[in-house]
C-alpha cells in the first residue's frame, strides 16, 4: 500500500458492488427499496401521534445530526475527500440562522436556504485550496478549520453580530396556519420534511451523471480525469454541496436547540459526525440517519451504565459496534440482505431441482 | 528587540513540546501509514503510571525506564488486541477505533487519578540556563532529549535491518511479505516504539503543562500540525516543524497588531495550511508517486 | 378494638391543639407540584462528567454524596431526596436535551446547580417559560440575578464581575497609579472578570491597563503570554485563569523573574490544587479573594466546619479529592438548598421554592469564611456577594481587611 491510498476509497467497493449484486439477486423477490423508504417515512410521520414532546425533540435532533452526517457523507463517502472540519460548517449554518432571526427578525424557514447558500460558498472556497492537499494533509487543513472556528466566532470585532462568548438565544417557532400542533410537533414535521427533501436530492445527485463522476473521482482520480471528468470542478463543488447540507443541519439545530454559543462548534462535534458516518455506513444515505441515532442515544446509554466512566463505556460500545459491523450499519444491512437473497436463491434452486 | 528574542526562545521551549510529540506521531506514521488520534492519551496514561510509581517511592529514573518498557508492551498489546482484528477494515473504521481508545483512556485516567493538576518532577532542574532568564534547564533538557531520540530514530531506520524491514512493511506490505518480513509484527513493533516515544514525550511535557487527564489535548493538536508541516515521512522535518509551530504561534500572537492575540492559533494554522499549499507533502516530506 | 368515647376525644384534643400551635409553617396546607410527594422530592441536575470540562464533574458527584447522607439521616421534613444528575459534557445542545428529559420525562420538581454558563444560558428561556426553578446555577455570570425578567433562575456564588470589582477597590487603595497587565481565558468566564475589572476602574481603565492578553483553554502553555505581559512593563498582574494555567503562570513568572503585585482570581486560589504544584515559594505574596474555606489551607486544620466536611467526605465520598475546592463548593451549595427546603415545609410547589430561595436570612455555612453569610430578598437574587482578601505567606493564606462587598447587578 502506498501512502496516498485514500482514506475512504478502501471503503468504496462495497457500495456499488454490493448494491449491484443485491439488486440482481433480488430483483424478482425482494421488496423494492422505495417501498422501505416510503414505509419509514409514513412511520416517521405518524410518530407524533404517540410520542411525547421530549421524545420528539430527541428525534428531531437525530434528524438534524443525520442531515449533518449526510453532508459529510457526500464529501467523504461519495467523493473520497476527508474532513475533520464539518463542525465549522455546522457552526456557520447555526450562526447564520441565529443572526438572521435575532438581528433582523427573519422567519426561521428563510434562514435554512440562507445558511445553505453561505455554507455552500464557504465550502466551495475552502475546497479550492483543498484540491492541492491529500489525505492526512487535507485532514489537517480541515482540522485547522474546525479548531479555528470557535475563536473566530468569539472574535471581538464580530461581537455585535455573534454575541461573542455569550452566544445567542432564540425563540421557538409556533406551528403556522393554526395547525393543531405544539412547537415540538411542528418542528419535528418541519425537520422531517427538510430531511426527506434533502435525502431525495442527495439520492438523485448520487445517481446522476454528476454523481457517477463524483464517485469515479473517489475510486480512480486519474482514470476519471483521463475520461474527461473535470476533477477540480467536481471536487470543489462536492465540497460546497457537502457544506451546504451540514450548514442547513446547523441552522435547523440552532432553531431546535434555541441557542448557539461558539464553543459548541468545536472539533469534538466533527469527531461526533465522523463516528456517526462510520457507524451508519460510509457512502450510504439512509446510514446517515443511523449515525444520527447512534451519536444521540448511545452516549445516554453509556451514561446510564456508569456516570464516571461514561466516556470509556461509550468508547467500548463504539469498538464493539465496529467489530461486529466494520463497514457500518449500512454495510451490515447490505451483507444481511445479500446473505438472505443468497439463501433464498439456493432454496429456490433446490425446490426447482426437486420438482422437475 | 528583546521581546522578539524572548518570544523566540519561549517559542522554542514550547516548540520542544510539540516536536517531542511530533516525533511520536511520525513514528506511528512510519509503522502504520496513518495517524493515531489516541496517541496523546496513550502518552498521558503512561505519564500517570510514572507519576504513580514515583508516588509509591520509586526513584525517577527507575520509574522512567519502567514506564518506557511498560508503554512498549502496552503499545504492542493495544495493536494485537484492539487493532489486529480490524486491520483489514477501512481506514475510517480504524479512525473510529482510535477515537474509542481516546475516550477509554481519557475517562479511565480521570476516574483513577481524578482531574486535579499534579506536579511531575523533572530530572533537569528548573533553574534558568546559564543564568539568563530566556530558557530554563528543563526546556534545554527537553530539546536535548528530543534531538537525541531523533538521532536514534535516524540511525534505527537508516542503519538497522529491523528499521529497514519496518519501513518496508509500512510502505509496501505485500512486497515486504514476499521477501520474508513479518509485516504483522513489524506493525506491532511500530506501535510499541511509538508508545515508548510518546511516554518519554509525556514525561518531558508534564513538568511544563502539569499532569492531568486532558493535558495532551492541545499538545497533540500542535504536534500533528508540526509533524504535518515538517512532513510526515521525515522525523527531522517533524522536529523542525514542531519548533516552527511554537515560534510562529508566539510571533503571530505578539507582533500582529489588532487581532493577533485573539486569533493567535487561527493565524498559525492559516500559515501552516499556506505552507502546505506550496509544498503539499510538508516542508521535508517526500511526495510518494504511486503507480496507476 | 377500642371504642371511641367522648372522653378519649376530649383527652386527645389538647394534644392536637398543641401540635397545631407549634411553629410548623406549612402544617395546614400540604401542597405539591410535579416531582414532590409525601415521601420524595425529585431534583434534577446536569454536570459535565465527560468531555473537556470533566474536571468539574466532581461537583455533581459531591452533591450526590451529600443527598445520600441526608437520606440516610432521614431526609428533609420526612421526605427523601431523589437527586437525578445527568452528564451534558458541557455542551449546550446536550444540556437542553438532558434538562428536557429531567423536566418532561423524569418530572423533577426543580433544577438545582446546573453547571456552566453556556449550558445554563441554553436552558434559561426554557426554564422560565416552563416555570421550573433553575436554582443556584453553578456559574459566576452576572445575569442570573434578574427576578424581573427571569423569575425562575437564581445564581449562588459571588459573581465574577463583583469579584473583579473587589480587586479594583483593593488596587485603588494600594496602588492607585498602577500599570496593570491582564491575562484571561477567552470565554464567558474570563471576559466577565475583565468586564467587571474595567467597569470598576471606570475612566481609569484606559490609562491603567497596559496589556490585556487572552489564552484559549486548549493552549498547551501560556509562556508566550507571560513574556508579553512582562515586557509591557506592567507592575500589577490580574490573573484570570483556571488552576492549570494559574500554576503555569506562577512558575513561569518565577523563571523569568517577573515580580509584579499578583492578583489571582478565586477560581484558582487553592493551595493544594494550584499553589503547591506551582511551588509554594513562587506563590509568596499573591493576593486573592475568598468566600469559602480552602480545604488545603492549614489555617482551617482545627476548624469545626472543616472537620465536619472531612468527616462527610470520608464517609460518603471517599474517592473524592480533598484538595479539590469543587468538593467544598458542591457541599456548601447543597447545604444552602437544604435551608430552602426546610423553609418550604410541606408546601413543595415551584413557586414556593423560588419564594423561599429569595428569603434566606443570614445563613452561615460551615465551609464559608467567618462573617460571610447567605442573604437574599425578593429583589436581591445574589445569595453570596461578600468576599475577603488574603495574601499568601508561603504556607497559608493570611486573610486581611474587612469582608468586602460589591454588588454588580444585571
Amino acid at each position: 500500500m502506498s501512502a496516498p491510498d485514500d482514506i475512504a476509497t478502501k471503503q468504496s467497493v462495497p457500495f456499488d458492488a454490493a448494491e449491484a449484486s443485491v439488486g440482481s439477486a433480488a430483483t424478482a423477490r425482494a421488496t423494492p427499496r422505495y417501498v422501505w423508504a416510503l414505509a419509514a417515512a409514513v412511520l416517521a410521520a405518524l410518530l407524533p401521534l404517540v410520542a411525547t414532546n421530549f421524545v420528539l425533540f430527541q428525534l428531531t435532533l437525530v434528524m438534524v445530526y443525520g442531515l449533518a452526517i449526510l453532508g459529510l457523507n457526500l464529501l467523504t463517502g461519495f467523493n473520497g475527500q476527508f474532513s475533520l472540519g464539518h463542525s465549522a460548517f455546522y457552526g456557520i449554518g447555526a450562526y447564520t440562522a441565529a443572526i438572521l432571526m435575532d438581528h433582523w427578525d427573519v422567519a426561521y424557514f428563510y434562514t435554512l436556504p440562507a445558511a445553505g447558500v453561505v455554507c455552500f460558498v464557504v465550502g466551495f472556497l475552502f475546497g479550492l485550496p483543498a484540491l492541492r492537499l491529500q489525505n492526512l494533509y487535507l485532514a489537517l487543513a480541515t482540522f485547522a478549520l474546525a479548531t479555528a472556528m470557535p475563536q473566530i466566532l468569539k472574535f471581538g470585532p464580530l461581537e455585535p453580530l455573534t454575541g461573542g462568548v455569550q452566544g445567542i438565544a432564540l425563540i421557538k417557532p409556533d406551528a403556522p396556519l393554526r395547525l393543531p400542533l405544539n412547537p415540538d410537533q411542528w418542528l419535528y414535521y418541519f425537520t422531517l420534511a427538510v430531511l426527506l427533501l434533502l435525502m431525495a436530492a442527495a439520492w438523485n445527485l448520487v445517481h446522476s451523471r454528476s454523481g457517477r463522476a463524483i464517485m469515479a473521482i473517489r475510486d480512480h482520480p486519474i482514470a476519471a480525469a483521463s475520461m474527461g471528468v473535470n476533477t477540480a470542478l467536481y471536487k470543489t463543488l462536492t465540497f460546497g454541496v457537502s457544506a451546504l447540507y451540514t450548514g442547513i443541519a446547523g441552522a435547523l439545530g440552532a432553531i431546535v436547540v434555541q441557542f448557539v454559543a461558539p464553543d459548541s462548534f468545536n472539533f469534538l462535534l466533527s469527531v461526533s459526525f465522523l463516528v456517526g458516518l462510520v457507524i451508519g455506513g460510509v457512502g450510504s444515505i439512509p446510514g446517515s440517519i443511523v449515525g444520527g441515532l447512534f451519536v444521540l442515544y448511545v452516549p445516554n446509554i453509556a451514561e446510564s451504565i456508569s456516570t464516571g466512566l461514561s466516556g470509556a463505556v461509550y468508547g467500548l460500545i463504539m469498538l464493539l459496534v465496529i467489530y461486529v459491523m466494520p463497514s457500518g450499519a449500512a454495510g451490515f444491512a447490505r451483507l444481511a440482505a445479500a446473505q438472505s437473497a443468497k439463501a433464498r436463491q439456493t432454496w429456490i434452486n433446490r425446490s426447482e431441482r426437486r420438482s422437475p | 528587540m528583546e521581546l522578539l528574542l524572548q518570544q523566540v526562545m519561549a517559542g522554542l521551549a514550547t516548540g520542544a513540546i510539540y516536536a517531542c510529540m511530533a516525533l511520536a506521531v511520525v513514528m506511528i506514521y512510519q509503522a502504520i501509514d496513518h495517524l493515531n488520534f489516541a496517541q496523546g492519551e496513550m502518552a498521558m496514561f503512561s505519564t500517570f503510571i510514572a507519576w504513580q510509581l514515583i508516588q509509591w517511592g520509586v526513584p525517577y529514573w527507575g520509574a522512567f525506564v519502567a514506564v518506557v518498557a511498560v508503554s512498549f508492551v502496552g503499545g504492542i498489546a493495544i495493536e494485537r488486541i484492539l487493532f489486529r482484528p480490524i486491520h483489514n477494515a477501512p481506514v475510517l473504521t480504524q479512525l473510529v477505533a482510535f477515537i474509542a481508545l481516546f475516550g477509554i483512556l481519557n475517562s479511565s485516567a480521570g476516574e483513577i487519578w481524578n482531574f486535579t493538576i499534579k506536579e511531575f518532577p523533572t530530572p533537569f532542574g528548573r533553574g534558568p540556563l546559564f543564568g539568563g532568564h530566556l530558557i530554563s534547564t528543563h526546556d534545554a533538557g527537553m530539546i536535548g532529549v528530543t534531538l537525541l531520540i531523533l538521532i536514534l530514530l535516524y540511525l534505527f531506520f537508516r542503519g538497522s535491518r529491523l528499521g529497514l524491514a519496518m519501513r518496508a512493511a509500512a510502505a509496501n506490505p505485500a512486497s515486504a511479505r514476499l521477501v520474508g518480513i513479518r509485516v504483522g509484527w513489524m506493525i506491532a513493533l511500530g506501535w510499541g516504539m511509538s508508545a515508548s516515544i510518546g511516554a518519554v514525550a509525556g514525561m518531558l511535557i508534564a513538568p511544563v503543562v502539569f499532569l492531568e487527564p486532558n493535558m495532551m489535548l492541545g499538545v497533540l493538536l500542535y504536534g500533528f500540525a508540526g509533524a504535518v508541516l515538517g512532513g510526515l515521512s521525515s522525523p527531522g522535518g517533524a522536529v523542525l516543524g514542531g519548533f516552527a509551530v511554537g515560534v510562529i504561534e508566539n510571533l503571530a500572537g505578539t507582533f500582529i497588531p489588532y487581532f493577533g492575540r485573539e486569533l493567535k492559533l487561527t493565524i498559525a494554522l492559516i500559515m501552516i495550511v499556506a505552507v502546505l499549499l506550496v509544498r503539499p507533502s510538508g516542508l521535508f516530506g517526500r511526495s510518494v508517486v504511486s503507480r496507476v | 378494638m377500642k371504642k371511641i368515647t367522648r372522653r378519649s376525644v376530649i383527652v386527645a384534643a389538647p394534644g392536637a391543639l398543641a401540635l397545631a400551635s407549634l411553629p410548623l409553617p406549612a402544617y395546614a396546607a400540604k401542597k405539591y407540584d410535579t416531582g414532590a410527594s409525601d415521601t420524595e422530592i425529585k431534583i434534577g441536575n446536569t454536570s459535565p462528567y465527560s468531555g473537556p470540562a470533566s474536571s468539574y464533574g466532581t461537583i455533581g458527584k459531591v452533591k450526590t454524596a451529600f443527598f445520600n447522607m441526608i437520606n440516610e439521616q432521614g431526609g428533609i421534613n420526612g421526605r427523601k431526596i431523589n437527586f437525578i444528575s445527568y452528564d451534558d459534557g458541557y455542551s449546550p445542545p446536550k444540556t437542553v436535551e438532558q434538562v428536557r428529559k429531567l423536566v418532561e420525562s423524569d418530572e423533577v420538581l426543580f433544577l438545582f446547580n446546573t453547571l456552566g454558563t453556556p449550558p445554563n444560558s441554553a436552558i434559561h428561556k426554557y426554564c422560565n417559560q416552563k416555570k421550573v426553578p433553575q436554582l443556584f446555577v453553578a456559574t459566576g455570570a452576572t445575569k442570573w440575578g434578574d427576578p424581573e425578567h427571569f423569575p425562575w433562575t437564581m445564581g449562588w456564588q459571588p459573581n465574577y464581575q463583583s469579584e473583579a470589582q473587589i480587586f479594583v477597590s483593593y488596587l485603588l487603595e494600594e496602588r492607585p497609579s498602577a500599570k496593570v497587565g491582564v491575562l484571561y481565558q477567552n470565554d464567558d468566564y474570563g471576559k466577565d472578570y475583565v468586564k467587571g475589572f474595567k467597569d470598576g476602574l471606570g475612566d481609569k481603565a484606559k490609562s491603567m491597563i497596559v496589556s490585556e492578553v487572552p489564552y484559549e483553554v486548549t493552549d498547551p502553555t501560556i509562556d508566550s503570554q507571560i513574556v508579553s505581559l512582562k515586557s509591557s512593563g506592567a507592575d500589577v498582574f490580574f490573573n484570570v485563569t483556571i488552576p492549570k494555567f494559574a500554576a503555569q503562570s506562577i512558575r513561569k513568572m518565577a523563571e523569568i523573574d517577573w515580580k509584579p503585585l499578583h492578583l489571582l482570581n478565586s477560581v484558582a486560589n487553592s493551595v493544594g490544587a494550584t499553589l503547591k504544584p506551582a511551588g509554594l515559594e513562587n506563590a509568596k505574596d499573591i493576593v486573592s479573594t475568598f468566600y469559602i474555606k480552602d480545604p488545603t489551607d492549614p489555617t482551617w486544620k482545627d476548624d469545626a466546619g472543616y472537620k465536619e466536611w472531612v468527616a462527610f467526605m470520608d464517609k460518603y465520598y471517599p474517592d473524592g479529592d480533598k484538595t479539590d475546592a469543587g468538593n467544598v463548593y458542591g457541599y456548601s451549595v447543597a447545604q444552602t438548598l437544604m435551608q430552602v427546603l426546610k423553609q418550604c415545609g410541606d408546601e413543595l410547589t415551584r413557586a414556593n421554592i423560588m419564594k423561599q430561595a429569595s428569603n434566606i436570612k443570614d445563613l452561615a455555612l460551615p465551609m464559608a469564611l467567618p462573617g460571610i453569610k447567605v442573604n437574599t430578598t425578593p429583589t436581591d437574587w445574589y445569595p453570596l456577594k461578600q468576599m475577603q482578601m488574603g495574601k499568601f505567606d508561603g504556607t497559608r493564606w493570611v486573610l486581611f481587611g474587612n469582608v468586602r462587598e460589591a454588588k454588580v447587578h444585571v
